[in-house]
């Protein structure tokens, strides 16, 4: 048994430039992105040939075949075939919790170093056969005699071969995502000026950290790409401000466009955790540690609260353990889904009412600091591939806590689909 | 990449059709694997004038396995090396010495054959009739270079009467495959501390080795060569060649570094990461530089723009200076008997037609190195640099077609060089038995007829 926990390190990231859907990672798969991911970061850390303790990753769009992807990946890359892995799946929180499952290890002692990852892809979507067709093929396969086939085979509908794409969508709604969103940013009176205006710093921030050199040591071009392919340097609140709304259109005063929510992205990324030990072997840097992590889920089905504002569940309660309020964080990472989710959850953070009501708190956690929010841009800019965002952002948070020095802390804050959250806390 | 020319002129109708034409017969030349023998023959020893280094250069031949025959009357088969010590010569008459040693033993080598002389400096004569038959060694060095064929190559080793210690190492190299494109060339020797005991297999094993521009093309094969020869390699290059370079780093078991060597922190940035990684095992620090990141944005003077003026000067000539004066500067980053090596180029020496820009940047990399060399000595380092003529790369292989086969054939081994051509030099220069090699530009050109 280990002794006691100790903090997993954060030695640094990989992750391949976001692209659009349909464009230039058209035609590369969940497992050749994450391989090349995971190749960028042996090769930044010369793991060459060697064994880390694990390789968590996952896909929230994934195919039959990617049964073992994660640990496909690590036979295809440089990393030792002695490395085992798994996959993960919680949504848009997968590249997150993968990062919380591999520091969780590393701070019990099963392990000493690991690698946490995320890919998705939604141009090499898996397509499913439709459900009465499936059932066909599986009566056929176990006909014995050709009347048996023949028979299966007379259940054919034209219907039948239309196959089913994966719908970004809530199966216990059928909302789309954007349309949930569009609830909430009504009710919590998200102004369109307001999205547009956080849009444009995301870009903005992005652009400039890019322009700095920033990412240089966060991301390996592919298959072309050398930056996000989402990223408009040159946007501005004019340029958003023609584009029409996409979401919750039913509204005449629709606010949320495709400005102002994250594209449908390709992508990967993967983060190297180790304990110090480990790092210091290997004259590795230790960039920040995963102090602690936190998920919450909501009911957004029955229970009148948003499809995205399990984070703000999430972080009182992290606060609490941790001994935080919510501005003592020097970096704050909170993923833009949608414009109005990250501008939802700081307002009912600022909300005494939801706050005593919701979240059972005596007074609201308060306003923070918007100059320290998403300082080096966000998923508007970046894109959001669903389980590589957790990846992109422990990797740049860390290395942000990493420059501004020792002892700064920074929190992250991931929404995901079913109502869940995941967040934690990163301190250097 | 292949030259189509050298092997049809070393098949067997195309040699026939070669011969009856008398065209040149470029050889297939003798390039160094990994476990190959310095030599793949006997070698012979030979002596104008007082010869002080006659013993040194049979140790280096015998430690090495090489038989070293007792003289050139002897009947017997091809020789693979005829060495040269002229040192301690009076005047013109030791000359004669020379060659009658010369002609005979140079008619008996074989293919990839090494002529290697060894004089002293003229500078340092006692009278203008020892200081003209110094210097006449180069003339004849550089015309035997000429003559030699079948990828023999002839060489000078100029050696101040206290440096003898610096000799082996580049003796080795010099009669090694290492050196197969390194041809008609002087490199000056120095006084310094070589270390004893050197792995011929892995000499920089242990070391930390930054190439940058080491994504493609030279640079990769610089990375290559230097990992194969133990160090382990920070390969650098800007941010956009990242997955080339990540293949690279993965390729040799070194590590990606993405860095635009122009950017105004690059040198910052290089120093910070060379602190906080410990790569190799060993403490914080670089042992090795290879200044290999370059670019050529071709125009005629009157017609050239200044941006490409301005960025061919950032790549190819400020950010080696400013990569170097930040290691220089920065305490216990560049580690005792640090190697620099800095890439320069032909048309740094001869000039090109086009390549005003690139040609008074690679000049000026040869400016830089002569005058640092005295500063690096005084910290037990080196800082050289290296001059490829024209080598076979992705580049190279774009260009008109009558324009690189005249290019490839204008040098005495009537081919061009390969990459790892240059590499082996630059891995030379790096090792620590190049120690007495100090402030020279070694030029990797087959002795190109341009600027010789």
């Amino acid at each position: 048994m280990a002794p006691q926990t100790r903090k997993a390190a954060i030695v640094g990231g990989n992750r391949i430039p976001f692209a659009r859907s349909n464009s230039a990672y058209a035609q590369a798969s969940n497992q050749d992105m994450l391989t090349a991911t995971l190749d960028g970061l042996v090769a930044r850390f010369g793991l060459q040939g060697q064994q880390v303790g694990e390789v968590v990753a996952g896909a929230v769009l994934k195919h039959a075949r990617d049964f073992n992807l994660t640990r496909e990946a690590v036979l295809g890359s440089r990393l030792s075939a002695a490395t085992p892995a798994y996959d993960v799946q919680q949504a848009c929180g997968t590249g997150l919790e993968a990062a919380v499952l591999v520091a969780n290890k590393i701070a019990l002692g099963q392990i000493e170093s690991g690698i946490a990852g995320g890919v998705d892809t939604t141009s090499d979507a898996p397509l499913a056969i439709h459900d009465e067709m499936r059932r066909v093929l599986i009566a056929l396969s176990s006909a014995r005699t050709l009347r048996q086939r023949l028979e299966a085979l007379a259940g054919v509908r034209p219907g039948m071969f239309v196959p089913e794409a994966p719908r970004n969508a809530e199966p216990r709604t059928g909302l789309a995502m954007g349309d949930h969103q569009a609830i909430t940013a009504r009710e919590w009176g998200i102004s369109r000026e307001a999205q547009d205006e956080l849009t444009v710093r995301s870009h903005h921030n992005l652009a400039a950290a890019y322009e700095r050199g920033f990412f240089d040591d966060l991301v390996t071009p592919y298959l072309g790409l050398t930056r996000d392919e989402n990223l408009r340097p040159d946007t501005s609140v004019e340029k958003l401000a023609k584009l029409e709304p996409v979401f919750g259109t039913g509204d005449p005063d629709a606010t949320m466009t495709a400005g102002n929510s994250t594209p449908l992205s390709d992508g990967a990324s993967a983060v190297l955790l180790a304990s110090d030990a480990w790092a210091a072997e290997r004259g590795l840097p230790v960039l920040a540690h995963l102090v602690d992590a936190q998920t919450a889920a909501v009911d957004h089905v029955h229970g009148g609260e948003g499809l995205l504002m399990a984070p703000a569940y999430a972080v009182p309660v992290l606060l609490a353990r941790n001994g935080l309020t919510l501005q003592d964080f020097d970096f704050y990472e909170v993923h833009e889904a949608f414009a109005s989710t990250v501008l939802a959850t700081l307002k009912a953070w600022e909300d005494p009412a939801f706050c005593k009501e919701r979240l059972g708190l005596d007074a609201p956690l308060g306003a923070i600091d918007r100059s320290r929010l998403n300082v080096n841009g966000s998923s508007l800019a970046a894109g959001h591939p669903f389980a590589a965002t957790g990846g992109r952002i422990v990797a740049s948070l860390a290395k942000q806590l990493h420059e501004a020095g020792p002892g700064r802390r920074g929190l992250i804050s991931i929404c995901a689909a079913g109502g869940q959250g995941v967040v934690a806390i990163l301190e250097s | 990449m292949g030259d189509w020319y050298r092997d049809l002129a070393n098949s067997g109708v195309g040699s026939t059709l070669v011969g009856q034409l008398g065209l040149p017969r470029p050889a297939v030349l003798r390039r160094y694997e990994p476990g190959a023998p310095l030599l793949t023959g006997p070698a012979v020893v030979g002596t104008a004038g007082a010869g002080r280094l006659r013993e040194t250069l049979t140790r280096v031949l015998e430690d090495a396995g090489v038989t070293v025959l007792p003289g050139v009357d002897d009947d017997g088969g091809r020789l693979a090396a005829v060495l040269l010590d002229a040192t301690g010569g009076t005047g013109p008459a030791d000359l004669a010495a020379a060659y009658e040693f010369l002609a005979p033993a140079v008619r008996r080598l074989g293919p990839s054959g090494r002529v290697l002389v060894l004089a002293d400096p003229p500078s340092d004569a006692d009278s203008p009739a020892q200081a003209a038959a110094r210097q006449a060694l180069e003339g004849l060095v550089r015309s035997v270079a000429k003559e030699l064929r079948n990828g023999g190559t002839a060489n000078l080793l100029v050696v101040p009467a206290d440096a003898g210690a610096s000799v082996p190492g580049p003796v080795r190299f010099f009669l090694s495959g290492r050196s197969a494109y390194v041809d008609g060339q002087v490199v000056r020797l120095t006084a310094a501390d070589v270390p004893a005991g050197e792995d011929a297999e892995r000499p920089l094993a242990g070391k930390v080795a930054v190439v940058t521009g080491a994504a493609r093309g030279i640079g990769a094969s610089i990375a290559r060569v230097v990992a194969r020869d133990g160090a382990h390699v920070v390969a650098v290059d800007v941010p956009a060649a990242g997955d080339k370079l990540a293949e690279v780093a993965n390729e040799i078991g070194g590590t990606a570094f993405q860095l635009d060597v122009t950017a105004p922190d690059a040198a910052q940035r290089l120093v910070a990461h060379l602190r906080e990684r410990r790569h190799a095992g060993v403490g914080p620090g670089v042992d090795v530089v290879v200044h290999n990141a370059g670019i050529t944005r071709d125009k005629l003077l009157v017609n050239m723009d200044a941006a490409r003026w301005n960025s061919v000067m950032a790549v190819n000539l400020q950010a080696q200076l400013d990569l170097t004066q930040a290691l220089l500067d920065a305490d216990g980053v560049l580690r005792p008997g640090a190697r620099v090596v800095c890439v320069s180029s032909q048309s740094g020496i001869a000039g090109n037609r086009g390549q005003t820009n690139y040609a008074a940047s690679k000049a000026g990399v040869i400016g830089m190195v002569r005058a640092w060399a005295p500063a690096f000595a005084e910290r037990g380092a080196t800082i050289n640099a290296v001059a490829p003529g024209f080598i076979v790369t992705e580049m190279t292989a774009k260009m008109p077609f009558g324009t690189r086969e005249i290019g490839s054939r204008i040098n005495s081994l009537q081919q061009g060089g390969l990459p790892v051509d240059v590499a082996e030099t630059i891995a030379w220069l790096s090792r620590p038995s190049a120690a007495g090699v100090n402030g020279q530009v070694v030029r990797v050109c087959g002795q190109s007829f341009l600027g010789a």
